[in-house]
């Protein structure tokens, strides 16, 4: 097994309110066959060992899916390999002697709680504006009362794999949360079952993320590039349409 | 002590309807008068706490997450089972509980896994409704797939993202009532203990994750759904923060434990690869249909293997054994879970293992490739050799995959009664949490089943025969219950703190998994559960003098939570291995070397079985084995409730 | 009526609103574009041509015609330019940056938008003050006998004529993101048209830019000398 001899630079931050700073560590003898938390493990068991704070990192599944993990490496949220979250990169992706670097997600709707943890809350508010589909437990109908074809079904399902990692904020060069919404919207506004609150749902989806504070699309595409999911900026486009059409309907209703 | 399972009387079909028919209900007006805490968000917990609110109680919800959204229900892959029959190949009610009390080796409660069939069939309702994107066919209507222990196609999937697929369904009804007002909230929030008024639950103490806050929590009854054990095992597929404490201080509590020694081992997980390992990641067994397993017949190979001098195509097709082929002729690489799994472990045990670490066998598919095309593979495989590929290197389609067996769900949990309430008057425990539907062994696609059917459907109804009982808001943080909890928490963190030692919180949780992993893992016996019962309170001991926890505790600390998780880990461990030392039989996910069938038995004789199987003694243990909590470092107290069968009659699982 | 307002206002509020404020201005900008090009290409059909096309502009509709089209245009640049503004702000305040930064597949074009339209705002003033203010009063004369002459005269000042080359490449890399994304912002993109857009608003802009440099260019290398001799 080969091993790596790295420079972090970590950005540190004792809590929300206190200023951040970048530090410098030396992350000594890495298995390439580690993945970067595993690498991060390893350096805060040194750091632990050494009497001092550990890095503080989210993280909880470690496969890929929970999307809790949120660092960015070298400006490039998740890194720059495509389709993986922060857990499934493994060092032998880096070479002997790099340098890298490892800040928090970046956007000022996304506080930073500690060292590379941030508070993603906004995106839960903006879920419960609107991104639902309202259905009492006991109440639906036979699951085949609707057939929805296949076409609909996979739009939907590959809108509905967003992990709401929050890269997508992360990597926008304005903060904006337009991926996000618009992969929820569009799985919900896809489906036959979400076409009754459709209207409702964008309008109030999109008033909570303007709310938030997160910046405007400029259709630059950062966000898919490094969506763990892949998730496609054509959900943006969706969005914009269904928004142009409900505020349209919304102003000339009866 | 008696344990009332308190199932209703009746015909088994009909105990479920009559039992809400004859329970009593609670009016709506004075609903919003109760209040209920809700501990986890996954599929159990989120689809509890929301169709409670839906219902009109408040609802307090905690999890430690940063969002209700990334419970570990989310990396479920494979299904949802649920007996509908769409495919008008045979399956029903009757049948998805037979195969589900089968396959948990008939040591579940037949009235709770026949309710758990009745209403599988609402919970895809729900969901399609919820808008859940299942696979659909071209004509619209859904699409199933089988899966083991099952003859019928009875399960439903959103590619390989079920369980992501429910849980966002779960989390966004959920948040729906937390708009409206119903459900508050607490992310990032850990339960730290119960709080117990009059030999009720009446409340938690929590810790803010965030700030190190400690609060406490009143409500008229308390639910936990946060999930099961398997991290007692420091690697396994469980999430890093999934952990046993609730369920533990529920315990310490009162709560009654039931067999913690059903243990699930998933066969093909990705080996490990070094000590840094955090995690293991499942690999779905269905790989198994074209992969085929085996590892070289003599050691020299596997060793020259292991240190890189010979790769696997230098072994030639007479020196490899594929030895579940050879074993298990008729089931073959398909072999149910426990068997796949002790199999490879019995060959690495003798030295023939693959892996750098010598625990790893070869699952194969160049055979599959030559018979079907690489095309054809891709086809069917792509999504997880890409997985494989990301995570060891190798690429799957030019070398054989290397696999490894990891622990993957715990069929234990808290004992709950029909209702899903524990011993401890008015708390309920829901999904992986308890111990009630799965028996010894839990089919694929059963998780996601019982965790919405518990939260959707079971508990909204029986919750009410508790609640009916008590007066609305009875109990308020005044009560000095909770001051004394609170103390209690706010003094073992203090001690925590205070030991300013040497070594590192992780490594105490890995030596104690692997010493678990050894001793109460894969096969159990006598003598080295007796083992593990004198290292665990040796390593506790040490955690508790030389644990070195940076920071402090008011503010976030990931250190801290994890050292409150290990220690309780640390003690949680001794009530495992209490319970397979005494459960003298080997069944589902339990299996001690002493108790398999050998060339003697009369039922390897007649055909029945094959040497190396789990013996059951139906004579002795069909019981739920329920552990009592006495002092810290001592054994529990065992409780038994006998399991009755009176529809299923308990038989040998054969896999001939 | 209050609801009406009340709709339309929360729209003009909102990020989305605001964006398809943007597109649709910018969509009449960049159709304006193509009349003002084709007009101007007239330069090459000699000066008879092109001052005729200059009076038919001057006197369509009593010649209230080139006024309703001023209007429109400066309501259009107006609020194209006001809701950028707007949004480029809000966009700073919502990100710090990092400490090291990197972009992985956004267009050059597309991170200078604001710059590329500032220098065009300003390029947009000028060449009013220029041809159609006309405070040169030298030009001015000229212009009021020919507006060809003019033209020529006026880019035979390499200095006039490179700061129309320059502003003309920046329209371009303006328009090489801006068509592109009046597309996606109007909710026409799609997997299938993703494609085709980009290829389309690419040759667009390049259709623009050479259209319009052709024309200092060619009078820098001589065009029509002879004739304003």
């Amino acid at each position: 097994m080969s091993h790596l001899n790295l420079t972090l630079k970590v950005w540190r931050q004792d809590n929300a309110t206190s200023e951040g700073r970048i530090e410098t560590y030396e992350a000594k003898e890495i298995p390439t066959s580690a993945s970067f938390l595993e690498m991060i493990d390893i350096v805060n068991e040194r750091l632990i060992r050494d009497g001092e704070e550990p890095i503080h990192f989210d993280h909880d599944c470690r496969e890929g899916i929970c999307g809790m993990c949120s660092m960015t490496i070298n400006g490039i949220p998740h890194s720059k390999e495509r389709g993986i979250t922060t857990c499934q990169l493994h060092m032998r992706k880096f070479k002997d002697g790099d340098t890298i670097w490892i800040e928090p997600f970046r956007a000022n709707a996304f506080p930073v709680v500690k060292d590379l943890v941030v508070d993603r809350s906004a995106f839960d508010r903006i879920i419960a504006a609107g991104g639902y589909i309202s259905v009492r437990t006991g109440s639906a109908p036979d699951a085949h009362a609707i057939p929805v074809p296949k076409s609909d079904a996979d739009a939907a399902f590959d809108a509905a794999a967003c992990i709401g990692c929050g890269a997508c904020v992360a990597a926008c060069k304005n903060a904006s949360a337009m991926l996000f919404v618009s992969a929820k919207a569009s799985h919900l506004n896809h489906l036959p079952q979400g076409e009754v609150e459709k209207d409702q749902r964008v309008l109030n989806m999109v008033r909570q993320m303007d709310a938030e504070g997160f910046g405007n699309c400029t259709n630059q595409f950062e966000c898919e590039a490094v969506c763990p999911k892949e998730i496609s900026a054509q959900h943006i486009a969706k969005l914009n349409r269904d928004y142009l059409a409900a505020s349209a309907r919304e102003a000339v209703a009866p | 002590m008696t344990l009332d399972s308190k199932i209703p009387a009746g015909p088994l079909a009909n105990k479920w309807t009559s039992h809400k028919v004859n329970s009593k209900l609670i009016n709506p007006a004075n609903k919003r008068k109760y209040k209920i805490i809700v501990v986890g968000s996954g599929l159990a917990g989120g689809s509890a706490a929301a169709t409670l609110s839906e219902l009109g109680y408040q609802v307090e919800c905690f999890c430690y997450q940063d969002s209700p959204r990334r419970a570990h229900s989310i990396a479920a892959q494979g299904g949802i089972n649920a007996a509908k029959n769409y495919q008008n190949d045979g399956d029903s009610v009757y049948r998805l509980f037979y195969d589900t009390i089968k396959g948990g080796d008939f040591r579940s409660r037949e009235a709770n896994v026949h309710r758990l069939a009745e209403v599988s069939t609402e919970i895809i309702d729900q969901c399609v409704a919820q808008g859940v994107p299942f696979a659909r066919e071209y004509g619209g209507l859904l699409d199933n797939r089988s899966f083991g222990g099952a003859q019928v196609k009875r399960t439903f999937y959103a590619r390989g993202q079920t369980g992501q697929q429910l849980l966002i369904g779960c989390y966004q009804a959920l948040e729906k009532e937390i708009q409206k007002g119903g459900v508050k909230m607490h992310p990032r929030t850990e339960m730290l203990d119960l709080v117990v008024v009059d030999g009720h639950a009446k409340g938690i103490v929590v810790r803010n994750l965030t700030t190190g806050e400690i609060t406490t929590h009143a409500a008229d009854a308390v639910i936990l759904a946060t999930g099961g054990y398997g991290n007692v095992f420091y690697l396994s597929t469980n999430a890093m923060g999934c952990n046993v404490m609730a369920a533990f201080r529920a315990h310490k509590r009162g709560a009654f434990f039931a067999n913690p020694c059903y243990t699930q081992i998933h066969p093909t997980c990705i080996p490990v690869s070094g000590d840094y390992q955090s995690k293991l990641t499942l690999m779905s067994e269905s790989l198994r249909n074209d992969g085929r397993i085996w590892v070289p017949k003599s050691a020299e190979d596997a060793q020259a293997i292991r240190e890189g001098k010979k790769t696997a195509a230098e072994i030639p097709e007479d020196e490899r054994d594929y030895y579940l082929e050879r074993k298990y002729p008729s089931f073959g690489n398909l072999s149910p879970r426990d068997i796949s799994s002790r199999s490879a472990k019995e060959v690495c045990d003798e030295g023939r293992g693959v892996a750098s670490t010598g625990l790893g066998v070869f699952l194969d598919f160049a055979d599959a490739i030559k018979r079907d095309g690489e095309d054809a593979i891709r086809a069917r495989y792509g999504n997880l050799f890409q997985m494989y590929e990301k995570i060891s290197g190798d690429d799957p389609y030019q070398v054989p995959m290397k696999i490894y067996p990891a622990v993957h769900y715990t069929m234990g949990g808290l004992w709950v009664d029909y209702n899903l309430m524990s011993n401890l008057p008015g708390l309920h425990v829901l999904g992986e949490a308890n111990f009630s539907d799965h028996g010894a062994n839990r089919l694929g696609a059963s998780a996601l089943m019982q965790g919405l059917a518990d939260g959707y459907f079971v508990i909204p109804s029986t919750i009410a025969v508790y609640l009916a009982e008590q007066k609305p808001g009875a109990v308020t943080t005044s009560h000095p219950a909770f001051k004394e909890a609170e103390n209690s928490v706010r003094d073992r963190l203090k001690s925590l703190m205070d030991i300013k030692g040497t070594r590192s919180v992780d490594s105490f949780h890995r030596e104690l998994g692997l010493l678990i992993w050894d001793k109460c893992g894969m096969a159990r016996d006598r003598e080295g559960l007796e083992e593990a019962l004198r290292r665990i309170p040796e390593i506790r001991n040490e955690f508790w003098t030389n644990v070195r926890i940076p920071g402090s505790a008011n503010g976030l600390n990931a250190e801290l939570e994890k050292a409150g998780r290990v220690a309780d880990f640390l003690e949680f461990a001794e009530v495992l291995c209490y319970d397979a030392l005494n459960r003298e039989e080997s069944c589902g996910g339990h299996f001690r070397s002493e108790h398999q069938f050998t060339e003697a038995d009369p039922e390897v004789q007649d055909g029945r079985t094959q040497p190396g199987e789990a013996k059951r003694h139906d004579d002795q243990f069909q019981y739920v084995a329920a552990w009592e909590h006495t002092a810290p470092g001592q054994a529990p107290v065992l409780h038994k409730e006998e399991l009755v069968f009176e529809e299923v009659k308990p038989s040998i699982r054969s896999y001939k | 009526m209050s609801a009406l307002t009340n709709s339309l206002g929360s729209f003009i509020k909102s990020s989305i609103g605001r964006k398809i404020i943007v597109a649709v201005t910018g969509l009449a900008l960049v159709l304006f574009l193509a009349g003002h090009l084709t007009g101007n290409l007239l330069i090459y059909a000699g000066q008879e041509a092109f001052d005729e096309y200059a009076h038919f502009l001057h006197t369509f509709l009593h010649g209230t015609g080139v006024w309703i089209a001023r209007l429109g245009l400066l309501v259009c640049f107006g609020a194209h330019l006001w809701f950028t503004i707007l949004l480029t702000r809000e966009n700073k305040a919502a990100r710090k940056g990092y400490a090291h930064q990197a972009t992985v597949q956004a267009p050059k074009s597309s991170l200078i938008m604001i710059w590329s339209g500032l220098t065009i705002l300003a390029f947009v003033i000028f060449h009013l003050l220029h041809f159609t203010v006309r405070t040169d009063a030298e030009l001015a004369k000229i212009g009021a006998e020919s507006p060809w002459k003019m033209v020529i005269i006026g880019f035979q000042n390499p200095l006039v004529s490179l700061f129309y080359i320059i502003a003309m490449t920046l329209l371009c890399s303006h328009l090489a993101h801006g068509v592109a994304s009046i597309f996606q912002t109007l909710g026409l993109r799609s997997n299938r048209t993703a494609g085709p857009i980009r290829i389309f608003a690419k040759a667009y802009a390049a259709v623009i830019y050479f259209g319009f440099i052709s024309i200092p260019l060619a009078i820098l290398f001589g065009y029509g000398s002879d004739a304003v001799k």
